[in-house]
C-alpha cells in the first residue's frame, strides 16, 4: 500500500524569474510527484512578496505553495532536485496530515462536547446565527482591549 | 484554575511569575494580558505556519518571540507557536531579528 501523507511545499523562486521559468518549476514538481505516485492537491502561487531578510541578495521573492500527496521518497527527490536549482532560492516541506487529523479531531471533539451540554441545558444542539454574531463580537471586542500595548 | 480564586490576598506584592488568574491588580511590572490564551478562548485548532497576520501579533518590535507570560499563551499552545514561527521564519516571512 503507498502510503499517502500529505506535504506542504512552499518554495521561493528569485523575483528575475519570466513565466515560463516558473511554470517549468511547476512542472518539475509536478513530474516528480507523478513520478512516485503521488498527486497534488493545491497549488497557490502567491506571487512577489518581500522577504523579511535578504536571502542571497534577494529583497522579493515569487511564493509558490503545493499540496502534495505521496511517499517519503518522493519529498527526498524533490528536496534534492529544488536544491540543486538555482532558480529556487529556498524551499521547505512540512509534513500536514497528522496535524490537520489531530486539528479537525479536536473540533469534532469541541463540537460534539458543545452539542451534549446545549441539549442538556435545553438549547438547540447549534448555536444559531446570532449567538455566533454575539459571540465574535465578544470576542472582537476583548482583543481590542488586549492589543492596546 | 477556579480554585485559584479562593486563595487570600496577602499583604506582599503579588508575584508576576505565577499564573495570572488571581492578580489582576499588576504588579511588578507585569502586564495584565496574561489572563487567557488566544487559541483557547478563539477555538483555534491549529496555527499554520503561513498565517502572518496571526503570527505577527506574538512577535513584537524586535522580532524575538514574545514569552508566555506577556501573551498569555498556554504552554502546549506556545509550543506550537514557536514551532510555526520558527518555520515561517526560514521562509522568510517574519525576520529574526529586526534593529
Amino acid at each position: 500500500m503507498i502510503a499517502t501523507k500529505q506535504y506542504e511545499l512552499v518554495y521561493i523562486a528569485a523575483p528575475e524569474a519570466t513565466e515560463q521559468q516558473l511554470a517549468e518549476l511547476h512542472e518539475l514538481v509536478a513530474g516528480i510527484a507523478a513520478k512516485f505516485n503521488g498527486t497534488i492537491d493545491r497549488t497557490e502561487a502567491w506571487g512577489r512578496r518581500r522577504l523579511a531578510y535578504t536571502i542571497g541578495r534577494h529583497k522579493e521573492g515569487i511564493y509558490v505553495l503545493e499540496v502534495i500527496s505521496g511517499s517519503g521518497d518522493m519529498v527526498k527527490e524533490l528536496d534534492r532536485r529544488l536544491k540543486v536549482s538555482d532558480l529556487v532560492i529556498r524551499h521547505l516541506v512540512v509534513r500536514v496530515d497528522e496535524d490537520l487529523a489531530i486539528a479537525a479531531r479536536a473540533k469534532a471533539q469541541r463540537q460534539a462536547t458543545s452539542a451534549r451540554r446545549r441539549v442538556a441545558r435545553g438549547l438547540p444542539a447549534e448555536p444559531t446565527p446570532e449567538e455566533r454574531m454575539r459571540a465574535s463580537a465578544a470576542l472582537a471586542d476583548d482583543r481590542d482591549e488586549a492589543e492596546a500595548y | 484554575m477556579a480554585g485559584d480564586m479562593h486563595r487570600s490576598k496577602s499583604s506582599t506584592a503579588p508575584k508576576p511569575g505565577e499564573r495570572g488568574q488571581r492578580r489582576p491588580a499588576g504588579g511588578g511590572g507585569g502586564f495584565r494580558r496574561r489572563r487567557v490564551c488566544k487559541f483557547r478562548s478563539e477555538k483555534i485548532d491549529y496555527i499554520d505556519y503561513k498565517d502572518v497576520r496571526l503570527l505577527m501579533q506574538f512577535v513584537p518590535e524586535r522580532g524575538k518571540i514574545q514569552p508566555r507570560r506577556l501573551s498569555g499563551t498556554s504552554a502546549k499552545w506556545q509550543r506550537k507557536l514557536q514551532v510555526a514561527l520558527k518555520r515561517a521564519r526560514e521562509l522568510a516571512l517574519i525576520p529574526y531579528a529586526t534593529d
